[in-house]
């Protein structure tokens, strides 16, 4: 019972794995990208799930409110999905650019390209 | 009085500074602001840092809303100090760029710079003045954001690519730092470092704040190049702009340091972080790893910029290293160093920045009998290259120092002996410098000899004038690291 009420953690949980496996284990930037933005979505599900109760309303001050809801996590997740977007738009606009810069997104070929070019510019690695 | 409104001011002069940049669309005018901007939040921390001495910490309360429920901006010893280091290598950094953005930037991105110079600023300077913890992430999220375009900007097209890493890398670990602080929101139901201190004991070692502590303490190491997580910090400093890297070199890394010191000292408490939990012995095993590989690979770099950001992982190991100890006098060595550090590490980037103007960049090969044509930036380097080492008479030694000593009080002499002999690695390689400067011939077509523009070089000795001058009079220094050690040891419940 314990598990399933818990169901928006879970849910969370699945949701911010997901993200971050499709980040480590694609090669392409823009896949990348996708589960970077999911793992970040997860963590609005964190904030969110726990700041509602069933049949809470908005904190007013009146009769015939007895139960509230937080209003405090969906403030902070506003800025936060806000910090989402401008990171998607950003790592979006970079992947233009390394799309123009070596004629490719995806990683290996990228990393590829550099090694063969070699041009010693000061990577010994 | 507007010495009131300094807090606000600090933070808020660089941040509205950057929109008034971008409107101007010309590189000069829009320098000018960067730079005014800088040198009036540095002026405002002296200010603070002067007024907190005096008369102990200021709690500032954005829009007049009453800590805990508005956001609380806080100086005390600690963030002082730190945001004294930010905006004077903020201060110092900005005229440099004039001729080093124009050199390396097309004209057109040029006042794009400074816009993103001054967000870094502000945000910076905001993740380090703030009271609340969600302000905390907004901030360093800013600060990341214009962190990953400034390294963008870097003329080799690499410069893309550790931009994209460190945005992939940066995006987890502040992600990960706002989960910590989602945990310990819905444990505490406060935002408010002070107050969720005071309400943690509560919770106590309850699991949520125990995974609280383990995603900020990920988050953050992400940031601060923590040894296994410092994959993105070689590339990002080694193709940025280098403006860029001087500052980001000096600035971010230490800024990160400081939320984790915050955190685990002011907000955890060391009773749970270094007496319930092992933090400590990880910290150690991974400064020790941190220090030794990094040095020894810095060793074998071909680029100077690439060498001193390896020697920067090294370097923050130092830095872990004295908080692991979490001692007094192991904590005074840690912020010390985080100052110091941040300006040798200031001094050294910006005089590369400089040889990378004049040479094209800042390769061994190029380096070679640069000593006769640029007399004053190769003098530069070796004596921020002393310090680095930890040199009597050079600030590296103060805080190598205050290490040794909390290591000998901790009753751990190998750790001690271990500290002296990975400073000989760095004497390996700044010494691969002086072969390279000062005992080779000059390489056969050296372009554009000469030192770089006073603009540029005036800044780096400044710096380098700071490592001499905190090395012999560390009453600024020692004693505000004591205090902010001491605030740190004392706040625990």
């Amino acid at each position: 019972m314990i598990a399933a009420g818990h169901y928006g953690y879970w849910i969370t949980v699945v949701l911010m794995v997901t993200g971050l496996y499709i980040v480590i284990a694609r090669c392409n930037l823009v896949k990348k990208m996708v589960g970077l933005s999911i793992f970040q979505t997860s963590v609005y599900l964190l904030y969110i799930a726990p700041g509602k109760l069933v049949g809470g309303t908005a904190p007013i001050i009146a009769e015939g409110f007895r139960l509230y809801s937080n209003p405090l996590p969906h403030v902070l997740i506003l800025t936060a999905i806000v910090v989402g977007v401008a990171t998607l738009a950003l790592g979006l606009a970079i992947v233009v650019r390394i799309r123009e810069a070596y004629g490719s997104i995806e990683e290996d070929e990228i990393l590829e390209s550099d090694r063969a070019r070699g041009d010693g510019g000061g990577d010994g690695a | 009085m507007t010495f009131a409104q300094l807090p606000a001011l600090e933070v808020v002069v660089p941040l509205v500074a950057a929109p008034l940049t971008l409107l101007l669309r010309r590189a000069t005018p829009a320098w000018a602001i960067a730079t005014a901007a800088c040198a009036f939040s540095f002026v405002a921390a002296l200010l603070l840092a002067a007024d907190v001495a005096a008369r102990g910490p200021i709690s500032y309360a954005l829009g007049s809303w009453a800590p805990p429920w508005g956001i609380e901006y806080r100086v005390d010893a600690l963030s002082a100090f730190v945001l004294v280091l930010v905006s004077g290598i903020a201060a110092a950094v900005a005229p440099f760029a004039w001729k080093s953005v124009a050199a390396e930037l097309p004209r057109d991105q040029a006042y794009l710079f400074y816009t993103m110079y001054c967000l870094c600023v502000a945000g910076l300077l905001g993740m380090t003045i703030t009271g609340d913890a969600f302000n905390l992430f907004v901030f360093m999220e800013i600060a990341s954001l214009s962190s990953y375009v400034l390294i963008a900007l870097g003329r080799d097209r690499r410069a893309l690519l550790a931009s994209y890493q460190y945005l992939i890398l940066g995006t987890i670990g502040a992600t990960f730092f706002v989960i910590g602080v989602g945990l310990l929101y819905l444990m505490t139901g406060t935002l408010n470092l002070a107050d969720m201190a005071a309400r943690l004991p509560q919770v106590h070692g309850a699991r949520p704040v125990l995974a609280a502590l383990a995603f900020i303490t990920v988050g953050v190491s992400l940031k601060l190049a923590l040894f296994p997580l410092h994959l993105w910090l070689p590339n990002a400093y080694t193709y940025a702009p280098s403006a860029v890297t001087a500052f980001l070199a000096a600035t971010a890394t230490k800024v990160s340091v400081y939320v984790l010191l915050r955190f685990y000292f002011s907000v955890f408490g060391p009773r749970l972080v270094v007496e319930e939990l092992p933090m400590p012995e990880i910290l150690l095993a991974l400064s020790i790893i941190a220090i030794v590989t990094a040095s020894l690979v810095a060793l074998w770099q071909a680029d100077l910029k690439r060498l001193f950001a390896y020697s920067s992982v090294a370097q923050i190991g130092y830095i872990t290293l004295g908080i692991s100890m979490a001692s007094r006098d192991g904590l005074t060595a840690a912020i010390v160093h985080l100052f110091n550090h941040g300006v040798t590490k200031g001094a050294l980037f910006l005089l590369v920045g400089g040889i990378a103007l004049r040479a094209g960049r800042a390769g061994f090969d190029r380096v070679r009998g640069l000593a006769r044509a640029m007399p004053l930036t190769s003098m530069g380097i070796v004596i921020a290259g002393l310090s680095l080492i930890g040199v009597p008479g050079t600030a590296g030694f103060i805080s190598k120092w205050y290490l040794v000593l909390g290591a000998i009080e901790a009753g751990r002499w190998w750790l001690a002996a271990l500290v002296v002999a990975t400073s000989l690695i760095a004497v390996a390689y700044v010494w691969r410098f002086v072969e390279s400067a000062y005992l080779s011939a000059p390489a056969a077509a050296t372009p554009k000899p000469g030192e770089p523009p006073a603009l540029m070089l005036v800044p780096a000795w400044l710096l380098v004038a700071a490592c001499v001058w905190f090395g012999l009079e560390t009453s600024f220094t020692v004693e505000g690291a004591r205090r902010a050690a001491a605030l740190l040891l004392g706040a625990a419940p």
